[in-house]
């Protein structure tokens, strides 16, 4: 064969295409061990990076629990709440859309900017809260109209309601937003909109109304549009607290003391539970939830009667003369005064170097026990309890829940203060004197308690000395329920101290014998009380003391009252405080005698069948 | 020989032609591009709209003109390597002049039904006047730098055009495939080591040439963790895509990234990383299978072709599919930076669809006129 050089073309052809080929054959092999290395190798840690692409989790809120009081009345529940949403993408104009949109609802210019500062800031899917909380009217309305509003979407979500607005704000409190500082473990916190307890029982059992959040595995795109639902584990609703708190009973004693600063208790002396829990003024929980404006809560905040504070629970007062059965019943069991003993009042008691006075000028005469509690005789009272002694009182007044906190599910409950040579020498560093001990005699010095501890003794007085405990809350399924103890004390002197507490009512000498019930077979017993805010100075005695009408608000005396009823067999204790209020017969005693035949009446339309109520427990 | 002889006097009857048409290489060709119809059928969520319809029309047209231009006689085209040439240089030309901006960057001429880039048509018009310049040159006269002016300006004209645009992929792959040709046409070894070498400097230089998004693609392909959310995205995301896919894939319509749009250019340049995820490790080799068996029978038949016009025509085409493969599969894996590169045949686009068939028609058409000779001196002579 001739080599041409046709030929050596062809050589040198086939020689550098074969180098070529070579060539391709590398890459190509390259391309088949990237593709092992990557789906081979690889394919379970990607397979773990495009799940986390494309799978987003949804927290799914779980319905909070409703409070409802012992009748099943809703006290805090959850309201459906219409509202309205634009979706960017549905609409070529926002604008025109929002002003579509105004014939049937205001929308401010503030609101509008913030609307279209949204719009721009998120993905045009999703949607723009343009109103909340409308009416139905309302939000009926912009329903029909949804042809001529393109973008706009009527929605329906679900908000904490209380129907009773302020009747029961401090026991319930409110939720409100989460903030920064709280959020913690639990996810849901961080749901947009999603809120918590933040105070009275939504913030104490915030926990068990909650719930358990649910979930949804969703997909979603790279635009973070959900495409679908992958599984789905649904939401546990909260628990339902069933109070026992009456709403009507709530109702009668929050309308009676309405426009004082006053706390009212109710209680069931059998079995503790609390029937009204009254605190005035309050406030509407539904401002709190919603947002309520910085103008509003300052008002609220620095109101001298105190909204913001639960009285019931936090507030402590001096017990004035509802202390004095205490006393009376340390002195019987210590067996330093009988029932028949006479002491004699004019008006001044000597102590060491100082004179105490009795609230009567003229003097109270010779009393027995019975006579001193109706006619609140001071100098009775520091006469015995200055033979009795602190600690014998001390102790009394411990077994009767004074100084004592009950942690009933409501926040910020109060200890009150049960004062004991002990405590003097560690907080005032100073010994006991008898002088202390003369004014704990009338419930006046250092002693302090909450209108609930005052309920609680009355209810522990009345009901045959057993040691109740205030209960807010119906026991949940499978609690036990503990019977009281009895405390021991001889019958015949808590019967005693009785008497003299129906005398105080119903005796013509009692000095709340102008309260007593008219009504057939409607009685009550009790005890009043003032408590001096400010000392009465030794000038101001000496010219004239001044009759609490004549004093500045925030100088008056608090006015109080422990009252039970009926007298034969007991079944409810009341105890009242009017802040500021005067003298406790005049003030206090009518307010606990309405409220108790109030409660009477009811029971005697629920027995002929009228009134039907689990309240007559 | 004697076949030979009956060869150069006159062509083949046309029924023959067709009868030699390699029917391993049209199956092929189908079945690459069935791949195709296929993806963009599930990029489109399960649709043959807004892609898969018009590929399968554009394919139909394409595959018309692949079987044609294979009947044709080599030596008419042989005769049209340079008229073709200057005619889709003119065209790139006029692109530059008033061409459909799309994308940051001026690369097509609106046919009315569709846009057409020039820059494709002439990977394969360069192809054809290399080869015949290539034809022409005695063995001796190949080894003389002189010989060199006029292939390097062929190469130089589109280079330059293509870059304006600017299109940095495309330029690559008309040096490249130019490169090809003067390599097996008989350029001296030693100029393409120096060559190499002098690459070096020219890639800095280049460097300061590229649009920042350029500079940002090559530098994003060095490390895609640079920028996970910004130019790193198209890398990490593609990878996840392929990765995730396995050995058997997630199923045709199932893959997660493609379908909930976590890949970007799905339907284009990244369709590659959509039949990884859908159909795995199986599925891509598969496809490269079908690829290598085209490629194989296109260098075979450069090797058994008589003409040195079909011998380079068959290699230069060989070389840009092949590059177009490989340099989009790359891109694909994370191999190579992101270069506006599609899959022949496969990658939704007609430009690419038309320029690679055609390119495979004249493969086809070396093959049916194997043994033509054709003399130094050109055409019908």
């Amino acid at each position: 064969m001739v080599t041409s050089p046709d030929d050596l073309k062809y050589k040198l052809f086939t020689r550098r295409a074969g180098l070529i080929s070579a060539g391709m054959l590398v890459l190509t092999s390259g391309l088949v061990g990237r593709l092992y290395f990557l789906q081979v190798v690889g394919q379970n840690q990607y397979k773990l990076l495009a799940d986390k692409n494309r799978i987003s989790l949804r927290l799914l809120a779980p319905e909070r629990g409703k409070i409802l009081d012992r009748n099943g009345h809703g006290i805090a529940i959850n309201r459906t709440d219409y509202r309205v949403n634009i979706i960017p993408e549905q609409t070529e104009d926002v604008e025109a859309t929002l002003a579509a949109l105004k014939s049937f609802l205001p929308i401010s210019e503030r609101r509008k900017r913030r609307i279209l500062r949204a719009v721009k800031r998120q993905r045009a899917f999703l949607p723009v809260t343009v109103a909340e909380n409308l009416d139905w009217e309302t939000f009926a309305r912009v329903n029909i109209n949804i042809p001529d509003l393109p973008g706009i979407q009527p929605d329906m979500g679900i908000t904490r309601y209380y129907p009773e607005k302020d009747l029961m704000a401090h026991v319930v409190g409110y939720v409100s937003s989460v903030n920064a500082r709280e959020i913690g473990e639990d996810p849901l916190l961080e749901l947009p909109g999603f809120k918590i307890g933040k105070n009275g029982m939504e913030r104490v059992l915030d926990q068990r109304l909650r719930g358990k959040a649910g979930n949804s595995r969703v997909e979603v795109n790279v635009m973070g549009r959900v495409i679908r639902e992958l599984s789905r584990k649904d939401s546990i609703s909260g628990d339902t607290l069933n109070l026992t708190i009456d709403r009507d009973i709530q109702k009668f004693t929050a309308d009676r003391v309405r426009d004082e600063s006053a706390a009212v208790v109710v209680m069931d002396v059998h079995s503790g539970e609390i029937l009204a829990l009254t605190s005035t003024p309050a406030y509407d929980p539904n401002d709190f939830n919603l947002g309520i404006s910085q103008k509003k809560y300052d008002i609220l905040l620095h109101d001298a009667r105190k909204p913001l504070i639960n009285k019931t629970v936090q507030g402590e007062y001096p017990p004035g003369s509802t202390f004095k059965m205490i006393v009376a019943l340390a002195a019987l069991e210590a067996g330093v005064v009988d029932e028949h003993e006479k002491i004699f009042c004019n008006s001044k008691f000597e102590i060491g170097n100082t004179t105490k006075h009795c609230w009567k000028r003229q003097g109270h005469g010779l009393v027995n026990m019975v006579e001193a509690i109706a006619g609140s005789c001071d100098v009775y009272f520091y006469t015995i309890a200055v033979r009795v002694g602190i600690d014998k009182i001390h102790d009394m007044a411990a077994r009767f829940g004074l100084g004592e906190k009950f942690d009933i599910d409501i926040p910020g409950e109060k200890k009150g203060l049960n004062p004991s040579k002990g405590w003097k020498m560690a907080n005032r560093g100073s010994r006991w004197q008898g002088g202390d001990t003369a004014n704990v005699g009338i419930g006046q010095g250092d002693v302090l308690v909450t209108p609930l501890q005052l309920c609680v003794m009355t209810a522990r007085l009345v009901n045959g000395g057993r040691a109740v405990n205030p209960e807010i809350l119906f026991p949940e399924e499978g609690e036990s329920i503990e019977t009281p103890e009895v405390i021991p004390l001889s019958r015949k002197n808590i019967e005693i101290v009785l008497r003299g507490m129906a005398a105080v009512i119903n005796k013509p000498y009692g000095v709340a014998y102008a309260q007593r019930m008219r009504k057939d077979g409607m009685s009550f017993g009790g005890k009043t009380g003032s408590a001096q805010v400010r000392r009465i100075t030794k000038e101001e005695r000496d010219v004239r003391v001044r009759k609490n009408e004549e004093k500045p608000w925030r100088e008056r005396d608090h006015a109080l009252f422990v009252g039970y009823g009926p007298l034969e067999n007991p079944r409810y204790a009341v105890s009242v405080i009017v802040e500021h209020g005067g003298g406790g017969s005049k003030k206090a005693a009518p307010i606990a005698k309405d409220v108790l035949e109030y409660m009477f009446t009811r029971d005697n339309q629920a027995q002929s069948g009228r009134f039907p109520s689990k309240g007559d427990a | 020989m004697a076949m030979g002889l009956q060869g150069r006097r006159r062509s083949k009857p046309l029924l023959q032609k067709i009868s030699e048409l390699n029917p391993v290489i049209i199956v092929t060709v189908i079945l690459i591009a069935g791949v195709g119809f296929a993806l963009l059928y599930s990029v489109a969520g399960g649709s043959v709209d807004p892609w898969a319809k018009k590929q399968v029309i554009r394919f139909v047209i394409g595959m018309v003109g692949m079987v044609v231009i294979a009947l044709v006689d080599i030596r008419v085209w042989m005769f049209l390597a340079y008229p073709l040439y200057f005619l889709s240089l003119i065209m790139l030309i006029i692109v530059s002049v008033m061409g459909h901006t799309g994308m940051g960057a001026t690369r097509w001429i609106n046919l009315g039904f569709m846009n057409f880039q020039p820059s494709e048509l002439v990977k394969i018009t360069l192809v054809l006047a290399l080869a015949r310049y290539f034809h022409c040159l005695a063995k001796e006269e190949t080894g003389k730098y002189s010989r060199l002016i006029m292939p390097l300006f062929l190469i130089g004209a589109p280079v330059i055009l293509v870059l304006l645009q600017p299109d940095l992929g495309t330029a690559l792959l008309i040096i490249i495939g130019g490169l090809s040709i003067l390599f097996c046409g008989g350029v001296r070894m030693w100029i393409f080591v120096v060559g190499f070498l002098a690459m070096i400097p020219t890639a800095f230089g280049a460097w300061k040439f590229m649009k920042p998004y350029q500079q940002n693609r090559v530098l994003t392909f060095l490390n895609p963790e640079r920028d996970p959310l910004g130019a790193g995205y198209h890398s990490i995301q593609a990878k996840i895509a392929v990765g995730s896919g396995g050995l058997y894939g997630k199923g045709f319509i199932q893959g997660s990234q493609s379908q909930l749009n976590f890949l970007p250019e799905k339907h284009t340049d990244f369709i590659f990383t959509v039949l990884s995820e859908e159909f795995g490790l199986m599925g891509g080799l598969g496809l490269l299978g079908l690829y290598i068996i085209l490629l194989a029978y296109a260098m075979f038949t450069s090797m058994s072709v008589r003409s040195q016009f079909g011998r380079l025509l068959c290699l230069g085409i060989s070389v840009t599919f092949f590059l177009y493969m490989f340099i989009n599969m790359a891109m694909n894996l994370g191999m190579l930076p992101v270069v506006g590169v599609p899959l022949p045949l496969v990658s939704y686009g007609g430009s690419a669809m038309l320029t690679l068939l055609v390119g495979i028609g004249f493969v086809l058409c070396a093959a049916i006129h194997r043994d033509t000779s054709i003399s130094r001196g050109g055409a019908f002579a």
